[in-house]
C-alpha cells in the first residue's frame, strides 16, 4: 500500500502549477481567491483521494470547477455601460503576454478550459479529457480549435 | 513546442496566497519543527490537544513523522507553527529550568485505555523525580503489569511532556528511550538527577 500522503506535501508539490493554472484561467487579481477555494475545497475532499489516482489532474479539477464559478460570477455581475471608457490597446504578446491569456478567457467555455488545462495547466491531453468528462480526442479538437481561433497557427502537441 | 506558455507571476505573491490559506486553513493536524537542547522536535497537535513530540532525526526525519500521522490520525495535516506556540513556549520554559510542569491540553486518541492511564500516571511524576515500571502499572490500576505498562511507555507519541524519561528499571536502570539513551540522561540531568 502506498503511503498516505500529508497534505503539506500535497500542497507543497501542486500550490506552483494551481496558481499558475489560475492566473492564466481568471487573472492576478481574482487568482489569489480562486486558489484559496482550490485548496479549501482540496483539503475538505483530501481523504477520499486514493494515493493511486492523479493528484495532479485531480486539483486542476477542482481548480478549473472554481475558474468557472469565477467567470459565472462575472457575467451575473456585468453591468452594461452606456459609455465605454477609452483604454489603451496593446499589440498581443507573442507567445504568452497578459493579453494573449485575455484573449483566452474570451474563447467559448470547452475551448477555453481545454486551452487553459493544455498550456497553463501543463496536463497532457488525456488528463484534459478527464477533468472535462470527455474523450482524448474530444479535448485535443477543442485545445486545436480554441488556437485557431486565437490565429495562433500553430500545431496542438 | 508549445504554443502558448504560461503568464507570467511574481513569485511572492503564489508564497503569500500560500501563507494566506494556511492561516486560515483549519487541518486535523497542525505541526512545527521546534529546537530544543535535546535536538530538533515535530510538535503536532489536533484541535483537541498535543499529539505528537517526535525527535526529529530519530525514525529518518520529517517525512516518516508525518505519515505516521497521516495513517494514524488524518491525512489533513499542515504545517502551522503559530497554532503551537503554547507548546513551543512551555517547552522553551521546561529547558530553560522556568517550568516544572507541562499545562497543555493533550488529545490522546491514539492509545488503548490502558495504555492511556499508564501515560496519565506518568504524567504525574513529580518533576526531578523518577518511579519504575511497576510503580506506573499500579498507579494505572494493575500493579502485575510492569511489562505492559514498558509497553505502553515505548508508545508514548508526547516524550519530554509526558516524562517516560523519568520512568526506570527496579534496579534503577535506565532502561531504553524513544528517541535514544543519551537524551533521556540528558533530560535527567537536566532535572539534577544524577546518572
Amino acid at each position: 500500500m502506498p503511503a498516505v500522503i500529508p497534505f503539506q506535501r500535497f500542497l507543497d508539490e501542486h500550490r506552483g502549477p494551481v496558481y499558475r493554472f489560475l492566473v492564466a484561467s481568471v487573472g492576478r487579481d481574482a487568482a489569489d481567491d480562486c486558489f484559496q477555494e482550490t485548496f479549501l475545497a482540496a483539503m475538505k475532499a483530501y481523504p477520499r483521494l486514493r494515493a493511486a489516482s492523479n493528484h495532479r489532474a485531480w486539483v486542476m479539477t477542482i481548480a478549473n470547477n472554481k475558474a468557472m464559478d469565477h467567470h459565472r460570477a462575472r457575467m451575473r455581475s456585468a453591468i452594461p455601460v452606456e459609455e465605454v471608457p477609452e483604454v489603451a490597446v496593446h499589440d498581443p504578446e507573442p507567445g504568452g503576454g497578459q493579453d494573449t491569456w485575455e484573449q483566452v478567457r474570451a474563447l467559448p467555455p470547452k475551448q477555453r478550459a481545454a486551452v487553459l488545462l493544455r498550456y497553463a495547466g501543463d496536463l497532457s491531453h488525456r488528463e484534459v479529457a478527464g477533468v472535462l468528462g470527455c474523450s482524448e480526442e474530444a479535448a485535443r479538437r477543442s485545445a486545436h480549435e480554441g488556437l485557431k481561433k486565437l490565429r495562433l497557427e500553430l500545431t496542438a502537441t | 513546442m508549445t504554443p502558448l506558455t504560461p503568464p507570467p507571476f511574481d513569485p511572492a505573491a503564489l508564497e503569500a496566497a500560500t501563507a494566506r490559506f494556511v492561516a486560515g486553513a483549519q487541518p486535523d493536524v497542525a505541526y512545527a519543527v521546534v529546537g530544543s537542547p535535546v535536538g530538533d522536535l515535530v510538535v503536532a497537535a489536533t484541535p483537541t490537544g498535543l499529539v505528537n513530540i517526535a525527535y526529529e532525526d530519530f525514525r529518518g526525519g520529517l517525512d516518516p513523522v508525518l505519515e505516521n500521522l497521516a495513517t494514524r490520525l488524518s491525512p489533513r495535516i499542515l504545517e502551522q507553527p503559530a497554532r503551537l506556540d503554547g507548546v513551543r513556549r512551555e517547552l522553551d520554559e521546561y529547558f530553560a529550568g522556568r517550568r516544572h510542569a507541562f499545562d497543555v491540553p493533550i488529545d490522546w486518541a491514539l492509545y488503548s485505555p490502558f495504555g492511556r492511564r499508564v501515560l496519565q500516571a506518568t504524567a504525574e511524576i513529580p518533576f526531578g523525580q523518577t518511579a519504575t515500571y511497576g510503580q506506573v502499572a499500579a498507579q494505572a490500576g494493575n500493579a502485575k503489569a510492569s511489562r505492559a505498562a514498558g509497553r505502553a511507555l515505548g508508545a508514548n507519541a508526547i516524550p519530554i511532556v509526558v516524562p517516560c524519561h523519568r520512568v526506570i528499571g527496579t534496579s534503577g536502570k535506565l532502561t531504553g528511550y524513544t528517541g535514544g539513551m543519551h537524551r533521556k540522561e540528558a533530560l535527567l540531568r537536566l532535572e539534577g538527577i544524577e546518572v
